[in-house]
């Protein structure tokens, strides 16, 4: 058989392609080009670690350099998965520290990670350079220390909002003197302080270093002298930016931030003394990011800032921004992207902000480039999502939490399917949406007819019956994750579509009316998917097949059966039937 | 879903209902959901966790309930708390509420027979008698009441913990800050198994 190009060529050629979805496509064409693919493909992404086994990722792709995984369902964040459910990352660092000696990227987010994992990447990979941690727990201070102390080339360290046990700030004195290879450290989600002078010494020695997140305990006194030696920074994560208020702290910190010339992105903010904004005034024309989102300052203080930050793409703030703040935001921030508006007591009773639905129609009508929103308040009506949806058909991620659950338009005192459906109508890029307040059926119908480029939907509280996710399943053909909590969804909408499940990552739903067992059911009839309850009031063939369960989690697979499933976890396509004698020696583990 | 109440607020599956652990409420709330997923009841008793976002302390809500019950008589009271809502991450609420990390206790709990060890967080409770009703909800088990002289005497399950030095101690034996401070995990025990713990006089 002839080829058209020696193998090399080929090769060459796919290395201009970049995405997965570009290389799958090219792997697709003929058995010579899967072969030549897989060979040189560097960088796999995992959407769901059971999705797929190590040996099997190891077997087509010998030759990564770059994993992302993802673990928990994104709900795992609002507490709805018990803890011990899963996410272990170790089995896939035990196998690719055979496989892959020269991995260089690691990306996890909701996994569980443990020090032994850490020590074990710190000593297999010789070239290991990225390491982000998204969300994952598991490990303490201690597993850090052996990555600062192990790899010589670290390039990133980032531990964004991971849960760390932090023992001591000790382990970023772990960072030999001849490590000068750091480009970003992120360790905003310590607790504990680190020794200022070693932090100093490691900025000091890190001529590359563009993106620094410090925590919380690192003083504003200080911060100056990190600025200093670090005046390439492009993005800077603050301490807490409270001090007494002194004239020299300040005259400092302005002249450290007016020394930062490249800086594009803020954050941290923790316990904000208003006094020590204006020290910030130099780099605000240059931001693009923004964030806010611990400041508890109130909405003057914040619009006098915001109102200098002109090239703004993405702000994350509370919401004592109040909606004059926003109406301030939309007269300022023209380019303005993406807007998260955060509750600053999301279980109060009353409101204790005039923050409402104002806020988001005035950023809706004044930044014409707004496609990112993600906000929450406490009142919301049909025609300001009609209006938002009118301004901004080109929104792809709309995020609405009205705090309290099930709560009309509170104009009409009608549910919000209206307002909703004018979002997917108009909206014809949208790829996530997030619901809340009183929705029918109905909204799940306008979503299912209109929603077509829609991959993630998340439902909380709303609709009448299985007609909606009947809907939802069957009309949106682009869904990929959908998580579903306190609906009245049952049996019938999910069998009588359980062939689409095979065509999305995952389905999550909680305190609906699934059956154990439509559950059983949906696990014997697709073998290509996990049907995985979780239920901790114990086994659920102990109780009526016609009880619902707890937790349902869907997700298909071609790694099988999960081998470390908690006493919780019940894989529907085990036999209940000799269930109930092995009970006993399961809940034994 | 179709019954408003006045204010337009449909409370009925998130069950948001005032009332302190142990009264008629509850009875009234396992019985509306005993045909539907039980999780719902577990839902209201969870409350809003600080740090860790598996911990099971579900008693937390009612023991809030109780401290605003006893001053207000008319203001509107803090609802209790459905778990996961509204989806605000736990370090969010934690900078909230000027916590600093180290400000919150979590202790496992662990409960002779029962398959799953739990985590509380011991900031939560005030006093000894929320910390057991606490632990009697969370484990669907009576621990009854302490007396000095004889213990738990004539409860089917006996709270005990180990403190500092590593020695088993009956709960209830020192004073509740005491406790705090040097307890570092809780087992139930059955009571035949507990004899030796009972405070001698």
């Amino acid at each position: 058989m002839a080829y058209s190009f020696p193998e090399e060529v080929l090769e060459h050629v796919f290395s201009f392609l970049k995405t997965d979805k570009d290389r799958n496509a090219v792997s697709l064409v003929c058995r010579s080009w899967y072969e030549i693919e897989r060979w040189c493909r560097r960088r796999v992404f995992i959407g769901n670690c059971y999705s797929v086994s190590p040996e099997i990722v190891i077997r087509r792709f010998p030759e990564v350099r770059a994993l992302e995984m993802k673990g928990k369902p994104h709900f795992a964040d609002f507490n709805l998965v018990p803890e011990g459910w899963g996410g272990y990352v170790y089995p896939w660092i035990v196998a690719m520290s055979v496989a892959y000696p020269f991995l260089e990227e690691i990306k996890l987010k909701r996994m569980v990670v443990t020090d032994d994992t850490l020590e074990l990447i710190s000593k297999s990979f010789k070239n290991f350079k990225v390491l982000v941690l998204s969300s994952c727990e598991g490990f303490t201070t201690d597993g850090l220390a052996s990555i600062a102390a192990n790899c010589r080339n670290l390039r990133d360290l980032d531990l964004r909002e991971s849960e760390v046990e932090d023992l001591s700030g000790h382990w970023l004195s772990h960072f030999p003197d001849n490590c000068t290879s750091l480009v970003s450290l992120n360790m905003s989600c310590l607790g504990s302080e680190v020794s200022f002078s070693a932090l100093e010494r490691l900025v000091a020695r890190s001529p590359n270093l563009k993106t620094l997140r410090l925590n919380r305990a690192v003083p504003l006194e200080k911060l100056s002298n990190l600025l200093l030696r670090a005046p390439q920074l492009v993005e800077l994560g603050t301490g807490a930016y409270s001090a007494e208020v002194r004239s020299d702290t300040f005259s400092n910190l302005t002249e450290a931030f007016s020394a930062c010339k490249h800086l594009k992105g803020l954050s941290g903010f923790w316990d904000v003394v208003p006094a020590y904004l204006p020290a910030m005034s130099s780099v605000c024309s240059g931001l693009t990011w923004l964030n806010l989102s611990y400041a508890t300052i109130q909405s003057s203080d914040l619009i006098k800032l915001v109102t200098q930050c002109r090239n703004l793409q993405r702000l994350w703030v509370l919401d004592y921004i109040e909606d004059s703040g926003l109406e301030a935001v939309a007269a300022s921030c023209k380019d303005l992207q993406e807007l998260r508006v955060f509750p600053s007591d999301p279980f109060g009773a009353e409101p204790n902000v005039s923050l409402t639905e104002q806020g988001l129609v005035s950023v809706s009508e004044g930044c014409p480039k707004l496609h990112s929103v993600l906000y929450f308040c406490r009142q919301m009506s049909n025609a300001a999502l009609v209006t938002i949806a009118r301004n901004r058909p080109k929104m792809i991620r709309f995020r609405l939490c009205i705090i309290e659950p099930r709560v009309p338009d509170y104009l009409t005192l009608e549910p919000l399917d209206t307002g909703f459906g004018a979002i997917v109508e108009n909206c014809k890029e949208l790829r996530r949406l997030s619901m809340s307040g009183l929705l029918t059926d109905r909204v799940f119908e306008y979503i299912g007819t209109h929603a077509k480029k829609l991959e993630m939907l998340s439902i909380a509280f709303a609709g009448d019956s299985d007609l909606g996710l009947h809907h939802v399943l069957s009309g949106c053909e682009s869904l990929r994750k959908l998580e579903i909590r306190d609906c009245p969804f049952g049996d019938k909408a999910l069998l009588a579509n359980a062939a689409k499940l095979e065509t999305m990552r995952s389905l999550w739903m909680s305190s609906c009316s699934v059956s154990f067992g439509a559950c059983k059911l949906l696990g014997q009839k697709m073998p290509r998917l996990n049907v995985e309850v979780i239920d901790e009031r114990g086994p659920p063939n102990t109780r009526p097949e016609s009880c619902p369960v707890e937790r349902l989690y869907v997700y298909r697979t071609v790694g099988g059966r999960r081998d470390d499933m908690p006493g919780f976890v019940w894989n529907m396509d085990q036999d209940f039937s000799t269930f109930r004698d092995s009970q006993e020696q399961e809940n034994g583990n | 879903m179709e019954n408003y109440e006045a204010n337009g607020l449909n409370l009925k599956a998130t069950e948001l209902r005032l009332g302190l652990p142990g009264t008629g409420n509850e009875q009234q709330q396992q019985d509306q959901y005993s045909s539907s997923s039980s999780s719902h009841q577990q839902n209201v008793k969870n409350n809003y966790n600080n740090n860790n976002k598996r911990s099971s302390s579900e008693i937390a809500s009612s023991c809030d309930d109780e401290q605003q019950q006893q001053h207000d008589d008319g203001a509107p009271l803090a609802k209790a708390q459905v778990v996961g809502w509204p989806p605000v991450r736990s370090y969010r609420k934690n900078v909230l509420e000027k916590k600093n990390p180290e400000s919150s206790m979590f202790l496992k709990v662990s409960m002779d027979g029962a398959p799953y060890l739990r985590k509380i967080d011991l900031k939560f409770y005030n006093n000894y008698f929320d910390l057991l009703k606490g632990l009697e909800n969370m484990f669907k088990c009576t621990i009854g009441v302490y007396s000095e002289r004889e213990g738990y005497n004539g409860s089917e399950h006996v709270p005990t913990y180990e403190d500092k030095d590593g020695d088993w101690m009956l709960v209830g034996d020192v004073p509740w800050d005491m406790f705090v401070t040097s307890c570092k995990r809780l087992r139930i025990m059955k009571a035949s198994e507990a004899k030796g713990l009972v405070s001698p006089l």
